[in-house]
């Protein structure tokens, strides 16, 4: 595979860290401020996108920026697989900043400085992992986002705040330091490097209990990716802002989690390797478990944010269930769901946010009849929901129909039912929410119910936006599958 | 720096007069008067020591293991004693790091020291002497004399600078000590017996017997291992940080216990290799204990000077591990975590003397409005934190990742240990952070209101820091990333000692390969 030396992915990430100082400098000016975000994420955006042409031209592209120790470098390396995701979280940006101003402006929410440098930051990570070129860039940028995400989860600065902030450390800090570093070390031992390969660098051959025990590590260690057992600092890290749920908690730390996980199982052990070793179905058994139980769980659930908190963890074992399916469509369908769940979920999330800034209500319980009050928020939580059902239209179809198929193609009636009886449980939890809102009539003694407005602009524009990418992807997949045809063994 | 090592004195007598410099700092010292002028002497003289290390390092020659900067004069002829000194690739970062914290530690007590200001300076001066002394010392004799002469300023900079109750914490530190230095002296006497001279090269190529090792083994081992200290010879360091001035805490945890360890390097392993292969299983399980229970200690602490204190031991165990694990990552990472842990944890007790100087308390129950009130310090202190804790990028990563690898080339299950060991410290460290800077939300130390503003008590506003400690913290930060990003720069300097180091332990073939050899 050609590979071009070019800076631009260092750029990418380097835009917003630049930002960060020019919001800090302009604390006292919000409109400036925020001006850098956009001017920033606009930036980031392009620099990605223009990577585009190369990489559908089979290329890669890569740069080194210096060595750490002989071996370890710091380095990126731009393939499909990281173009997606680059792609999908720069775009997520600038319209979660949009969004912001209106939440954040609305509620008068404090520390916004911090909140925009925090969010800048993280995006910086997030962009780090999708470009990382070997496993010590990635686990840098990963702690990064660890840690630089702390202050946004906990920015209410309250009980609640601070004991959400802290299980999200133990988990997320605690299992990448342990179990990451663990099958870091590992694997440079029994590999002798740690960068990336198309077709993996663990070769059938080496002693199986360490590929194994690596594999296992590996996938402990990344705990954003919420897999059960080890998902519980997801639902807790509720307690922030709107934005950054949606956003972080949908797009970039979730995903870079799942990012790691398939990067991983296709650029560190890669198919073959998986396949000779039998990681591919236990795993894909494994997380299906996740799917279901959380999908479960979510049903339970009567506040708007833990209810998607759940369904989230649910869809994203979604992804890692198809690439462990090892076969090209259950990796077609795995990859693409990064994207399409990223867009879908972060309507969804949107949508809580722009219920809670018009009427300040988290509960389902409490929404009979607010469609007809808010009925573009509405309009786009249907959207999103029946994407994450996956009806046909709405992204979600997408990739769950290459999922589907892929189960087949491995051979895997269990995988094919766990997937349709996902589907079952996504629409029990999410259609009587649609239905409520438009359906039912409000409570005879809502006083409130009455003055209920629509959100203001800055917040009911992004999620319209992203409500109607969510169902032009799911009518024209073709970009990102044209990626992910690179990313294919 | 090339002009400066023409002059004929620096040129040929650079490590004694980087000795000197200190000694004859504090004689003149002696006569001066003003508190004002006495603290900025002792900050220009330990600044023109500094600057005067920097060629050291600079000019050092990275291509060979010999001993470089080589002064040899005889001093007691009828006893074949010789004033000689000289620096390997091992030394001289340390040489660097006594130099570096030198004028920093004269900046923590500008305020902090105010009473016989004089006194203090003068102790500070001839410590820094000694400990230069110890790491270029070759002459045992000398390198015993320097050793012993730490002891005294460091028993004065406690006993009447430190906190209430610096009389325990003196006598604890004198006897643990002093009884450690006596069974150095024996084994000094066995040396001599054995070898017959006092050249500490020439006592390395001697080749003494299986038991003959195995007894200096222990003799030596004991009075370093106090030094370091290793479980279970610990307890005198959390009460002599504790009641230390910050000067005196930093020096401490920076360069004292760093005498130690590098001991084991200059003694232990190529004068008693058969001994040290023999005895490396049971020094890494101390050492095993050492990371964990040093860590359980340091998370149950509430003051803040003791749980810095206690992840010194668990750190140490770090550095004695990769020591003893005989491996080239390993002893390079040992190394390199000696020099990060001099940074790292002179920087967090330097956060720790600063708010104490603001607030008199080191109950961490007290803070948590670091944040809010004191932001720069806070990002200061966050920095040391992720860098204790082993955060990619910063200098504690690279000791760590080296010390797992060379672990991991001894036997694999040692990782497990280690892992845990990691965790933990992330533990502490970060629960000591949010304990310091956030934690006033938890209800605490609480004056704040439930939305998060106003934390702190509002009539005694807290200072963020002055330029004099932003110029101490800087200096810290430059060598966490220096180290954290670009270790190489330091690795390059000691690879060919610490090559010279295995061949010596392991005979000549044990070449093992190192992920940051050639």
């Amino acid at each position: 595979m050609e590979t071009i030396v070019s800076i631009k992915p260092f750029l990418a990430v380097l835009t917003s860290l630049v930002a960060v100082v020019l919001i800090c400098l302009s604390s006292k000016k919000p409109n400036l401020r925020e001006f850098w975000s956009f001017a920033a994420g606009g930036i980031m955006f392009l620099v990605v996108i223009s990577l585009t042409p190369a990489i559908l031209g089979g290329k890669i592209v890569a740069y080194r920026l210096f060595t750490l120790l002989p071996g370890i470098d710091f380095k990126f390396r731009v393939d499909a697989l990281g173009l997606l995701f680059a792609t999908t979280a720069s775009f997520l940006w600038i319209i979660t900043t949009a969004y912001s101003i209106g939440y954040m402006r609305s509620l008068k929410e404090h520390s916004q400085t911090r909140y925009y440098s925090c969010f800048a930051i993280a995006l910086s990570s997030a962009i780090g992992v999708a470009f990382a070129g070997n496993l010590f860039t990635m686990y840098f940028f990963y702690e990064l986002l660890s840690i630089i995400t702390y202050p946004l989860v906990a920015h209410h600065e309250d009980a609640d705040a601070w004991r959400g902030g802290k299980k999200y450390v133990v988990y997320l800090v605690g299992l990448s330091k342990t179990a990451l570093l663990a099958a870091v070390v590992i694997t440079y031992m029994t590999t002798g490097t740690l960068d990336f390969a198309p077709g993996g660098i663990f070769r059938p051959g080496m002693p199986s209990l360490l590929v194994t025990l690596s594999f296992i590590l590996f996938i402990i260690g990344f705990a954003k990716a919420g897999i059960m057992p080890l998902h519980s600092w997801l639902p807790s890290a509720m307690v922030a802002p709107t934005p950054v749920s949606a956003l972080l908690h949908a797009v970039a730390v979730v995903k870079v989690g799942v990012f790691s996980v398939v990067r991983v199982m296709l650029s560190v052990y890669g198919t073959e390797t998986l396949a000779a070793y039998g990681l591919g179905l236990p795993t894909a058994f494994f997380v299906s478990f996740t799917i279901i139980a959380a999908s479960v769980i979510a049903l339970t659930k009567d506040d708007l944010k833990a209810r998607l908190a759940y369904s989230t963890i649910s869809q994203l074992s979604y992804i890692i269930l198809g690439v462990a399916l090892l076969t090209p469509d259950g990796i077609r369908g795995g990859i693409l769901h990064i994207s399409n769940h990223a867009f879908s979920k972060i309507t969804l999330f949107f949508c809580a946010g722009s219920i809670y800034v018009a009427t300040h209500r988290k509960k389902i319980s409490q929404m009979d009849g607010i469609g007809r009050k808010m009925p573009l928020t509405m309009a786009a939580f249907t959207v999103g929901a029946f994407s994450m059902i996956g009806v046909p239209a709405a992204a979600g179809f997408v990739s769950k129909w290459y999922l589907a198929v892929g189960s087949i193609e491995a051979g895997s009636v269990g995988v094919l039912l766990v997937l349709l009886a996902s589907g079952v449980l996504n629409a029990a939890y999410f259609l009587p929410i649609v239905y409520r809102a438009f359906f039912k009539e409000p409570p005879p003694g809502d006083t409130e119910f009455e003055h209920i407005k629509e959100s203001p602009y800055f917040v009911v524009m992004p999620l319209a936006i992203t409500a109607a990418i969510t169902v032009v992807m799911g009518i024209y997949p073709d970009y990102f599958l044209a990626l992910i045809e690179r990313m294919l063994p | 720096m090339q002009a400066f090592s023409d002059i004929p004195v620096l040129k040929d007598h650079l490590l004694t007069v980087i000795i000197l410099v200190p000694l004859v700092g504090a004689f003149c010292t002696f006569f001066l008067r003003s508190d004002r002028v006495v603290r900025w002497f002792a900050l220009a003289v330990s600044v023109v020591d500094f600057i005067l290390a920097v060629p050291l390092v600079l000019n050092f020659d990275r291509t060979t293991h010999g001993m470089q900067f080589v002064e040899r004069h005889g001093w007691i002829p009828s006893l074949n004693v010789q004033y000689y000194l000289g620096v390997d690739g091992i030394s001289v970062l340390f040489v660097f790091l006594t130099a570096l914290l030198g004028w920093i530690c004269v900046l923590a007590s500008w305020n902090a020291i105010d009473k016989k200001v004089r006194d203090f300076m003068m102790s500070l001066q001839i410590m820094q002497a000694a400990m230069l002394g110890v790491f270029s010392a070759l002459d045992v004799v000398l390198f015993y004399l320097c050793w012993e002469a730490m002891f005294i300023p460091m028993y004065l900079l406690i006993g009447r600078w430190g906190g209430a109750n610096r009389i325990y914490a003196t006598l604890k530190f004198f006897l643990y000590t002093f009884f450690g230095s006596v069974f150095m002296l024996v084994g000094i006497v066995a040396l001599y017996n054995a070898g017959g001279t006092f050249d500490l090269q020439e006592l390395m190529k001697h080749g003494y017997t299986f038991d003959f090792q195995v007894f200096a083994f222990a003799l030596f081992f004991i009075a370093f291992s106090i030094k370091v200290p290793m479980f279970p010879f610990h307890t005198w360091l959390p009460a002599a940080h504790v009641e230390a001035p910050t000067a005196g805490s930093i020096i401490l945890a920076g360069v004292l216990l760093k005498t130690g360890a590098y001991g084991f390097m200059r003694f232990l392993l190529p004068m008693f290799p058969d001994a040290s292969q023999f005895f490396s299983t049971p020094v890494i399980v101390l050492s095993f204990i050492a990371i964990i229970y040093g860590a359980f200690l340091a998370l149950s602490q509430d003051d803040m000077k003791k749980l810095v204190a206690y992840s010194s031991v668990s750190h140490m165990g770090f550095v004695t591990l990769g020591l003893f694990l005989l491996n080239k990552n390993g002893i390079e990472g040992g190394i390199i975590q000696m020099f990060n842990h001099g940074i790292t944890t002179g920087a967090l007790f330097l956060c720790v003397g600063m708010i104490y100087e603001r607030t008199h308390t080191r109950d961490l129950k007290d803070y948590g409005w670091a944040a809010k009130k004191v932001p720069y310090y806070a990002v200061s202190l966050l920095i040391f934190s992720l860098a204790s804790m082993g955060f990619p990028g910063t200098n504690g990563f690279v000791g760590e990742i080296l010390i797992l690898i060379g672990a991991y080339e001894n036997y694999k299950l040692n990782v497990l240990v280690l892992i845990a060991g990691i965790m933990l410290g992330a533990a502490y460290m970060l629960w000591m952070y949010h304990r310091v800077s956030f934690g006033a939300a938890e209800g605490h130390g609480a004056h704040g209101d439930d939305e998060g503003h106003g934390h702190g008590d509002e009539e005694h506003p807290v200072r963020d820091l002055s330029p004099r400690e932003v110029v101490a913290i800087a200096a810290f930060v430059v060598f966490v990333f220096w180290v954290g990003f670009h270790p190489m720069s330091f690795l390059d300097i000691m690879h060919e000692s610490v090559g010279q180091l295995l061949t010596q332990v392991n005979g000549p073939a044990a070449a093992i390969s190192s992920i940051a050899g050639h």
